[in-house]
């Protein structure tokens, strides 16, 4: 070995404080999951980013391919009566 | 074929005529692609190079505090690189290869890296001059057209002003302190005030990839305007400390309010571009011997990860 570290890329996301999601917040390199979770720390939560880590392996997530983003997600445009503004009323009705 | 690839052209230029963000998936032209990994690998090597100079006195620093406080600027810089190279790995070249390429003296770093640190004085110098700069190049890049450059650029702006702060604060304690402190203070400003107006890079007039760069919206002001909004906002703070910028051209212009400096030694900067600064070959030998030096931690990392997971296997059986 060269010293050529072939190690997997992980994503890494991190949730800001209690009651919020995990957000990504980018990648590290490393060997095994453990490594990879010093890692995030030591990179993203140096100044209280975060009070919990996920790591996933970059290669096990399937992404939709952004040419498929007319067939995924325009239809939806045209469906506007998902949304409350939609739907006019009265003044009267105050609060709905 | 060539429809298609017409269709993502027209798709791409969209994007970025409304200013929008291009991310990793999306189709992009290759000499965008090779523009922005160019771009942030020098930018990953230059935060990597850049924790030389101050390495060199956080065994020095006067005290524990600043000891803490150096140490910890020079672990965000080491920070700043990983995300770096991170945003570039984005757009298909690995770690490997872009360390490969710093090693092997294919991509530079920035020149400003190249000048040595001579006293206590210089850990102020650097973080208020040097920081300083590099905080007025990187703020706009947080609105770069490449999404994983500029959200890399968004959290690397938020750590720089402790950088900046820090240094002036270092400043501030010797410029009110004793005649030789004061003088200290004084010499830092004269070694490094040149090469942080450099920082900004050759005039427009002669610059290279200004224009597509601008285009793309990988850049978003121009070198000189850069210079003189750094020069703007730092003269006055020299006043402040009650030292002297060692340019005697210097003076305010009344009708802009601009500080105009005088002329730049390019043919300096070149030089030190093309290898010939005081430290250049001190810096790549440093980087390239604790890479190497590293390589049986990564070694032993990887054979303790494939034991373990040998192990998980054999349990599982
Ligand atoms: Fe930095
Ligand atoms: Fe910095």
């Amino acid at each position: 070995m060269s010293g050529k570290a072939d190690w997997p890329l992980w994503e890494v996301f991190v949730r800001a404080k209690r009651g919020v999601s995990h957000v990504h917040a980018g990648t590290v390199h490393a060997p095994d999951a453990e490594l990879a979770l010093q890692n995030a720390r030591d990179l993203f939560t140096r100044r209280s980013e975060g009070v919990s880590l996920w790591v996933v392996k970059s290669n096990d997530i399937t992404a939709s391919d952004p040419n498929d983003r007319e067939s995924l997600f325009d239809p939806a445009d045209d469906k506007t009566f998902r949304h409350p503004t939609d739907f006019e009323l009265p003044d009267e009705v105050a609060n709905m | 074929m060539a429809a298609d690839t017409d269709a993502l052209q027209k798709r791409f230029d969209q994007l970025i005529d409304a200013d929008d963000r291009i991310e990793p998936r999306d189709w992009m032209p290759d000499e965008y692609r090779k523009t922005l990994v160019r771009q942030i690998a020098q930018h990953a090597h230059s935060e990597v190079i850049g924790m030389q100079p101050e390495g060199n006195w956080l065994t020095r620093a006067p005290s524990l505090r600043r000891k803490a406080i150096l140490t910890a600027k020079v672990q965000d810089e080491a920070g700043h690189g990983l995300y770096l190279y991170g945003a570039a790995e984005t757009l298909g070249t690995p770690r490997e290869e872009l360390l490969d390429r710093l090693h092997n003296g294919r991509q530079k770093y920035s020149s400003i890296f190249n000048y040595p640190t001579l006293t206590w004085a210089d850990m102020g110098a650097i973080g208020w001059l040097v920081d300083g700069a590099a905080i007025m190049n990187q703020v706009p890049l947080c609105r770069c057209s490449y999404g994983p450059y500029a959200r890399a650029m968004v959290r690397i702006c938020k750590e720089e002003s402790f950088h900046q702060r820090q240094g002036f604060q270092i400043m501030l304690t010797l410029a009110n302190g004793t005649p030789g402190q004061q003088a200290m203070a004084q010499d830092a400003l004269d070694r490094w005030w040149w090469p942080s107006i450099m920082m900004f890079g050759p005039p427009d007039s002669e610059s290279v990839h200004g224009d597509q760069n601008t285009r793309w919206g990988i850049k978003r002001f121009g070198n000189d305007e850069l210079r003189q909004k750094f020069i703007d906002a730092t003269v006055p703070q020299a006043d402040l400390l009650g030292l002297t910028i060692p340019d005697p051209d210097l003076r305010l212009d009344e009708e802009t309010g601009n500080y105009l400096h005088g002329p730049i030694d390019w043919g300096h900067f070149w030089d030190v571009v093309k290898g010939n600064g005081p430290c250049n070959r001190e810096r790549l030998g440093t980087r390239v011997d604790a890479h190497e030096g590293g390589t049986w931690v990564r070694q032993a990392a990887t054979a303790y990860a494939e034991k373990q997971a040998k192990r998980a296997t054999e349990a599982a059986a």
